[in-house]
């Protein structure tokens, strides 16, 4: 365990080290005793058995000493755990949602809202290229907040249980559908914070990565303000006309971040769990079943809906990839406005 | 008195075992019935044993090799459930069957009718859990704990055979608990009052109430789950009102004593043997029954401790806490004890003793990460990740697990009146010890460094301690092929065993001849 970069974290590491010490202590004391017993009194070596089996005072002694030791790790433990309770006064919040398998979060005061996905290609996984420096912990947009601020996490899931942790904040929080934890934090120093999701949610619960940068006030000001800048350009563009070329090229990528993971790079799935696409009833049958799945999931399967998880354009671009990738040459172009109309609105 | 016994003997020798198949379908003897419950352990051991290393194969190297995550998740939900339900479980219970009427001089089990059917409901139980194996949509992936709603609304169809196959455990424990419990309250020679009885009958009499008291539990935790994937229910689905949470209070209240139902019978079957290779009597027996019961009582408050992230007011959080490091002070009486008897004690070190001194060190260790992982702040950082793991396999492979290898390498030779080679069994010993503590002591270092549990693939920084723990596993696996060696040729050519067995055993079970004859104490036995 390493003392983290939050003051919380830096106590919690002291805990740590104060209780393992105290183990160490003790099992040295015992341990000693026992090998000593062991060496000493050998039948090999002419060992005669005493005949005590009670002492009503020894075991009086090592039941209060134990107690003692034990009141003394609490009430550490115990102003530790106040501390990492209290989320009153926060400065920022953002709302963490756990989806199978990716993080989303809201900045709810700043209108910024997207999903964190992990960005470890598919071949580093299957052992076909080298793997990179933080091979399963980097992710497409990590989490930016402000050093030396209040952030308070509401977290939650869309599915399953998830859980939100980083270890350098001492922050894990289960996200539980349908209910809001708390949890917060106050980083003292700037830089990029790796975690992973620790509760078993699914197939790809090991592909589930956290990335944080902290960074100083003026940085995440500047941020912020791209983040909102390109939700506006966003828009503009799915009132756009795209080119099939263009629909291609940015499904392809789509596709590769948002369904590669259970449909396969090339399309074949891992059947029966989650279907081929290449040649797919689906995927080359009448477009507006495609678009509803996509949009709207399969209830009872792992199949999600993605109605939320990506923009209109995105969900234009996939399905348009899905229907002319792999020898599905089914010519179909899909426009942003096709799914906003699939969305109802 | 074996004297006494051998004459009667000979008067209803004709009472033997029947012939055939028919002996061990249709039997109600304690001494069948416990062997058919080891054997069928082992089995469940080895098929365990295998997904394990399935599991540690594909974790010897960073990127996916042999499974697919989807897969790796059933393998561990299985490889837990059969440890769990198939192997630890059963053991005990077959030790039971052996040993709780030869030590408190009662012919046999109090209900034998009731011992065979619940024995015999474990292999179709288990052959429904394994058949989910081979099932569309495969087998259970939701990890042994089984969280809702992973394991109702996104579960694969074979969930409900999973269900149905923890039922049939469920009964089958409970009528193995009854039948214990009526034993031992009515069935002890004239004399053995309670504080007279051996420690393994009063460990495993606080077990059976254990068990009685939350299988029914988990019996209704599944039964939810079922109502909720067919009936339309909504216990755990927050979108029809229900909380996901829930289950886990239910699964834990059920879950935590379970744990303790895996070690407290190895408490007592340390407590015979050490007592014996040490030549001395066990130090503070009465303390001993109080540390138990205590330990069992604290059990049933303790089991928010697995859920401390699950987001527990903050009152919730320092209770739990508090009455979780409490633990501590029982179980640590018992370890000082166990030291205590061996303190100016004539010692000698038979493998029964190497295990059971093994199973007193690699427990307390395991002890002492509980404790660490009982402080709420701390546990913060340890939870589901391999500091975890580290954990409960050392409380559960030297205590669980080397205990009833212990209690084997200690009885076997009355069981079948043939004593084993104590070279090739010095050596299951060391290889054992050697193996799991390759396989177990990396994952502290894992965990610390942030590694979760139940992931099939990790970052860089955990490759080295990753294939050191996967090369102990493989050890530890392949050791235990050597034990089923060291029971088979026993069996079939050891050297002929003694009554006594061994020098300073004591316990109406030495007082019989070796093998200990099909059946016993028909008329029972004085204990002054």
């Amino acid at each position: 365990m390493t003392p983290g970069v939050t003051d919380i974290s830096q106590s919690v590491y002291s805990l740590h080290m104060i209780i393992f010490w105290i183990c160490v202590v003790i099992a040295i004391a015992v341990f000693s005793v026992m090998f000593w017993s062991m060496f000493k009194y050998r039948k090999s070596q002419g060992a005669k058995p005493a005949t005590f089996h009670e002492s009503t005072t020894v075991e009086i002694i090592w039941t209060l000493i134990p107690i003692i030791i034990l009141v003394a790790m609490a009430v550490p433990a115990t102003s530790t755990l106040k501390e990492m309770y209290d989320i009153s006064e926060s400065d920022i919040d953002i709302k963490i949602t756990g989806y199978q398998w990716k993080w989303q979060y809201d900045y709810i005061n700043d209108d910024v809202s997207f999903f964190s996905n992990l960005s470890t290609p598919q071949e580093q996984i299957n052992n076909e290229a080298t793997k990179g420096d933080h091979y399963l912990l980097e992710v497409d947009e990590p989490m930016v907040i402000p050093v030396n601020k209040k952030i308070r996490f509401l977290v939650t899931a869309n599915d399953v249980i998830h859980s939100w942790w980083v270890p350098a904040f001492a922050v894990k929080k289960d996200a539980i559908p349908g209910f809001i934890n708390e949890a917060w934090t106050k980083v003292n120093e700037p830089g990029i914070y790796r975690g992973q999701c620790a509760e078993l949610c699914g197939k790809d619960h090991g592909f589930m990565p956290i990335v944080v940068k902290a960074v100083e006030e003026p940085e995440y000001q500047a941020w912020l303000a791209a983040k909102q800048e390109k939700a506006r350009s966003e828009a503009l563009l799915a009132s756009q006309v795209w080119s099939m070329e263009d629909l291609m090229a940015k499904g392809e990528a789509v596709y590769n971040s948002s369904c590669a993971a259970c449909h396969q790079q090339n399309g074949a799935g891992i059947p029966p769990a989650f279907p081929a696409l290449k040649g797919s009833a689906i995927a080359i049958g009448p477009v507006e079943e495609h678009i509803d799945i996509v949009v709207n999931g399969k209830p009872g399967t792992a199949m999600q809906a993605f109605a939320a998880q990506l923009s209109d354009v995105d969900l234009a671009a996939v399905i348009t990839y899905e229907r002319n990738a792999w020898g599905n040459n089914t010519g179909d172009s899909v426009s942003p406005q096709d799914i906003a109309k699939a969305k109802g609105n | 008195m074996s004297a006494v016994v051998e004459s009667e003997l000979k008067e209803d020798h004709h009472h033997g075992p029947a012939r055939g198949i028919g002996r061990w379908l249709f039997t109600t003897n304690h001494k069948d019935i416990g062997s058919m419950y080891l054997w069928f352990s082992f089995a469940m051991f080895l098929v365990g044993g295998c997904m394990a290393l399935t599991i540690r194969a594909e974790l010897f190297q960073p990127g996916l090799q042999i499974v697919d995550p989807g897969f790796f998740n059933q393998m561990t939900t299985m490889h837990g459930l059969i440890m769990v339900f198939g192997a630890v479980m059963p053991a005990f219970v077959g030790l039971a069957n052996w040993m709780i009427p030869m030590m408190i001089g009662a012919p046999d089990m109090a209900l034998p009718r009731m011992n065979n059917w619940s024995f015999w409901i474990l292999p179709f139980a288990f052959t429904m859990l394994l058949s989910t194996l081979f099932m569309e949509g495969g087998a259970p992936n939701f990890g042994w704990t089984f969280y809702a709603p992973l394991s109702t609304t996104y579960a694969p169809p074979s969930v409900t055979y999973f269900i149905f196959g923890v039922h049939m455990m469920g009964i089958s424990s409970i009528m193995g608990a009854i039948n214990v419990i009526a034993t031992i309250l009515n069935m002890r020679a004239p004399g053995m009052t309670y504080m007279k009885m051996p420690l393994f009958v009063w460990t495993w009499l606080i077990t059976a109430f254990l068990l009685i008291a939350v299988m029914p539990v988990l019996a209704g935790v599944v039964t939810m789950m079922l109502m909720d994937i067919h009936f339309g229910t909504s216990f755990f689905n927050a979108a029809g009102g229900g909380d996901p949470v829930l289950f886990q209070h239910v699964f834990w209240f059920f879950g935590h004593p379970e744990v303790y139902i895996m070690i407290l019978p190895a408490f007592g079957v340390v407590s015979q043997i050490i007592p014996t290779f040490s030549r001395k009597k066990l130090f503070g027996y009465h303390s001993m029954v109080w540390a138990t019961s205590s330990i069992a009582l604290l059990s049933f408050i303790v089991w928010a401790h697995h859920m401390f992230t699950v987001g527990i007011p903050l009152f919730g959080e320092l209770f739990f806490m508090y009455a979780t490091m409490l633990i501590a002070v029982p179980t640590g009486v018992k370890v000082f004890n166990w030291v205590a008897t061996m303190f100016k004690g004539s010692i000698s070190f038979e493998t029964p003793m190497l295990f059971s001194v093994a199973f007193v060190i690699l427990f307390s260790i395991g002890g002492f990460s509980g404790l660490m992982l009982a402080i709420a702040p701390s546990d913060f950082q340890y939870h589901d990740t391999y500091f975890v793991v580290a954990h409960f396999h050392y409380v559960l492979v030297p205590g669980a697990i080397f205990g009833i290898f212990a209690a084997v390498y200690y009885w076997l030779p009355k069981w079948c009146g043939r004593m084993y080679s104590e070279t090739l069994g010095k050596a299951h010993f060391w290889l054992s010890f050697v193996g799991m503590n390759l396989a177990f002591f990396p994952m502290h270092f894992l965990g610390l460094a942030g590694m979760p549990r139940r992931i099939p693939d990790y970052a860089l920084q955990f490759a080295d301690f990753n294939w050191i723990s996967s090369i102990g596993a493989f050890m530890f696996g392949f050791t235990q092929l050597i034990f089923l060696y060291i029971v088979i040729s026993t069996i079939r050519s050891g050297r002929k065993a003694t009554a006594a067995v061994w020098e300073s055993a004591e316990g109406l079970e030495w007082t019989i001849p070796s093998p200990a004859p099909y059946h016993t104490f028909s008329t029972p036995p004085e204990v002054k």
